[in-house]
């Protein structure tokens, strides 16, 4: 920071001020700030996974849940209830520690991921100036818990399972790291505040048309998108899991609340992947391109914006995230899961090139101009 | 990559077909909450009709499963005439069928010669125990209740045997009677001066005798189960009671309107009333006995003035019933896509068993057949769509009468079905 504070590259010198830092206290804003990253980590996937149920029964003919709250929308509290009281069952053959602590390896850092995303004008916990290097690094640990569940569970199916995990994960890291360096070349900074608010000023170039990083790194994004639903595991990159193959993969032997963390860990990475790429991608909490939010004209239309503007930047910042969880669960629905051996080739062989390619693209655009 | 198109059409059009899938109507049907109508020929549960039953053992025989428990004992009933043979008669004890066996082949159903066993779309008689899947006679019992009426016949398919032959009759029957109305009314005209119009008039008031089956006479209800009949015996004993009594009335109606046109109205075929021989005519026996005929001849003729007595009484009664039944076959009362004809000849039906069971004392079933199933054919004709909604008020009154819910439920739907179809009728009628 020192660094590039004093070489004056950054544009961005000062970290943004949370708005959840109230007082001078210490603990008061610790308090605020750990309620906020825990209910949003609690409550997002709960409205994915509702999501998930209701378009996935409406894309089939089915209605989804229906009973269980409003419109079922409570249906994954009931479910969380029963996965509670369900026997905890370890395999007498299991690792039992390393079996009993994998679900936790893999929740906790799609928990740590959330602390550096920004939700709104001056909505979040935490503005690093490593931001976006952090939360890559945060979730890619997720995959440690798979792969000691999938071991540790003494079974060919979990390990199985595990392995592929293991596998896949990798393959697809590395298409997904190189296209988020694409943005941060282009921004100019790792700080996820930052990149919103480098969308913000990014103009096309020789014109005064404001536009969000989607637009100038299309292939990016798609990149990016389709690395991250195989980081998840979602289909059709589910192969980890894969139901008719390897009866549930590394989740196999588990039960109860342990297998409750898995899908949790599933739907909380489908939020915080989700928000992470309209952050990189589709200008974070701005309405539209060039729109600065009621309230905060002065500062570009993105910090200070008074209860209304800082309230509508947070309902456009959750909106684009369901739209996006909404198309994971659309790709789930149309497509089948690949091979194993098809996963892997698309990785190594298309979409690390492309990643590349797009890389190059972007860095001799930014010396360019 | 196939040639012909671009890479990864084939990918969106995939996408495409999903969000399609997403603004359609989902097919879903809230099951406990609303009911599919249910095709009339499901085979939900099987319902018997014990007092058709005759313990002859075919279905348990039959039964793949071996799911159906009969258990009779004979009894002798005595001769019907003097000096005849008694005879034995077996007595349905216990009819049950293990539900938890039976795979719903229908096989019973197939093979009763009498019509003792039925399919009912009822299906929810699911249990916590095995064991209560064991349905003795008094379910079973219950279960017909909610049989359906047999849906109508194709377009342009054969008539069934005893329907064309009751139309056949039923044309013979009316050809006679519109040649004695015409010889009636060249009889009427020539003493022109003293019957004047009064025929017109009977003859414009006998088609508004028209009695609506489906109702019930109370009284007669009453007594038949003090008298500890089965409540499905005395409801249709109640109700052909009802029929009687209704017509009576309004022939008593349309008789103070036409005056004396009443006696010259069709007459049915002598052929067509039955009377029970074997009674005598003690008159006339006492009168050739005194003129010094062998008693044997006396008795034969007595017995032939019997007869002709009893007929000659019975048509005066049944006139009225027949030009009841000539009366509703306009072909406005008729609702059905059959036409005209098996209507009418289902009315005339009607007619003829309600003018039959005044003293022809016929067998118990057969009443129920005659009163019953025409009244409950002719709303069968009528397509009612419902989504399992139920009659409130029968629900209401069978719960309170300590009928299970289920019972109570299917009772009342078909309560509800009728009152529809009813109310159908009714409306193309009044059109």
């Amino acid at each position: 920071m020192m660094l590039l504070v004093t070489s004056g590259v950054a544009p961005y010198l000062a970290q943004a001020e949370s708005i959840l830092d109230v007082g001078d206290t210490f603990i008061v804003p610790l308090l605020l700030k750990l309620a906020f990253v825990l209910g949003i980590f609690f409550v997002g996937p709960l409205v994915a996974g509702y999501l998930e149920h209701k378009a996935m029964g409406r894309m089939q003919h089915r209605r989804g849940p229906v009973e269980a709250g409003p419109f079922g929308t409570l249906q994954l509290v009931a479910d969380g209830i029963k996965f509670i009281q369900k026997e905890d069952l370890i395999p007498s053959a299991a690792d039992k520690w390393v079996f009993a602590m994998a679900p936790g390896v893999a929740l906790v850092p799609a928990m740590l991921a959330l602390l550096v995303i920004p939700f709104g004008p001056g909505v979040f916990a935490l503005d690093l100036e490593l931001g976006l290097f952090y939360v890559l690094a945060a979730s890619s640990v997720s995959v440690l818990g798979v792969l000691m569940g999938g071991w540790s569970s003494a079974n060919k199916f979990s390990l199985f399972g595990g392995l592929r995990a293991g596998g896949q994960l990798i393959a697809y890291e590395l298409p997904l790291i190189l296209a988020a360096i694409a943005v941060a070349v282009q921004a100019g900074t790792l700080s996820l505040v930052g990149i919103v608010e480098a969308q913000a000023e990014f103009m096309l170039f020789g014109t005064g048309i404001n536009l969000w990083y989607v637009i100038p790194q299309l292939l990016g994004f798609g990149i990016f998108f389709v690395a991250a639903l195989a980081e998840l595991s979602r289909p059709p990159f589910d192969m980890p899991i894969g139901d008719s193959e390897l009866v549930f993969g590394y989740m196999t032997e588990y039960s109860g609340i342990k297998y409750a963390m898995y899908m949790l860990t599933e739907y909380a990475g489908m939020v915080t992947m989700s928000a992470l790429m309209v952050v990189l991608y589709l200008g974070g909490w701005q309405l539209l391109p060039g729109v600065p939010l009621p309230g905060c004209e002065a500062a570009g239309g993105l910090f200070d914006c008074g209860v209304t503007g800082t309230l509508l930047g947070v309902g456009v910042m959750l909106g684009k995230i369901l739209l996006l969880v909404f198309v994971m669960v659309w790709l789930r629905v149309a497509y089948p899961r690949l091979r194993e051996d098809q996963l892997q080739r698309i990785a190594w062989l298309v979409m690390v090139p492309l990643a590349l390619l797009n890389l190059a693209l972007v860095t001799i655009a930014k010396v360019v101009y | 990559m196939a040639p012909s198109a671009p890479p990864g059409i084939g990918l969106l059009k995939g996408l495409g077909v999903t969000i399609k899938h997403l603004f359609q109507r989902p097919s879903t049907l809230m099951y406990p909450h609303e009911r599919d109508v249910l095709a009339p020929r499901t085979r939900g549960v099987i319902a018997l009709m014990d007092e058709n039953c005759t313990v002859c053992m075919l279905c348990s025989r039959e039964c793949p499963d071996w799911c159906i428990y009969i258990e009779s004992h004979k009894e002798t009933v005595p001769p019907a005439k003097e000096g005849g043979r008694a005879r034995t008669r077996n007595v349905l004890d216990r009819f049950a069928i293990d539900f938890s066996l039976c795979m719903y082949c229908g096989i019973c159903v197939e093979v009763c010669p009498f019509d003792a066993l039925w399919w009912s779309p009822e299906f929810e008689y699911s249990e916590y125990e095995m064991g209560s899947l064991l349905h003795e006679m008094d379910k079973l019992r219950e279960w017909a209740d909610t049989v359906p009426p047999p849906p109508p016949l194709d377009e342009g398919a054969v008539l069934p045997a005893e329907v064309s032959d009751a139309l056949a009759k039923v044309e013979k029957e009316r050809e006679l009677a519109a040649a004695k109305e015409l010889e009636a009314k060249q009889a009427a005209e020539a003493p022109a001066e003293t019957a004047g119009d009064a025929p017109k008039k009977g003859k414009a008031a006998e088609p508004e005798i028209h009695v609506k089956a489906g109702e019930i006479d109370q009284e007669a209800f009453d007594r038949l189960i003090a008298e500890g009949k089965s409540e499905r015996m005395a409801r249709s004993k109640a109700k052909a009671a009802y029929v009687k009594k209704e017509k009576a009335r309004l022939l008593a109606e349309a008789e103070a309107a036409g005056g004396d046109a009443e006696a010259e109205s069709p007459a049915p075929k002598a052929a067509e009333v039955k009377v029970d021989a074997g009674e005598i005519d003690q008159e006339t026996f006492d009168r050739l006995i005194a003129e010094g005929k062998p008693e044997r001849m006396a008795r034969a003729k007595a017995k032939a003035a019997y007869v002709k007595k009893e007929k000659a009484r019975l048509r005066a009664e049944a006139e009225s019933d027949t030009g009841e039944g000539t009366g509703a076959d306009e072909p406005a009362e008729v609702p059905s896509e059959l036409g005209a004809s098996p209507e009418a000849a289902r009315q005339a039906l009607d007619a003829d068993g309600a003018a039959t069971d005044d003293d022809a004392a016929p067998e118990v079933a057969a009443e129920a057949a005659t009163t019953e199933a025409p009244a409950a054919r002719k709303l069968g004709d009528i397509h009612v769509e419902g989504a399992g909604e139920i009659d409130q008020e029968v629900f209401d009154q069978l719960v309170a009468e300590g009928k299970s819910e289920r019972i109570a439920r299917a009772k009342a739907k078909a309560a509800w079905v009728k009152k529809q179809k009813q109310a159908k009728l009714d409306e193309e009628g009044g059109a």
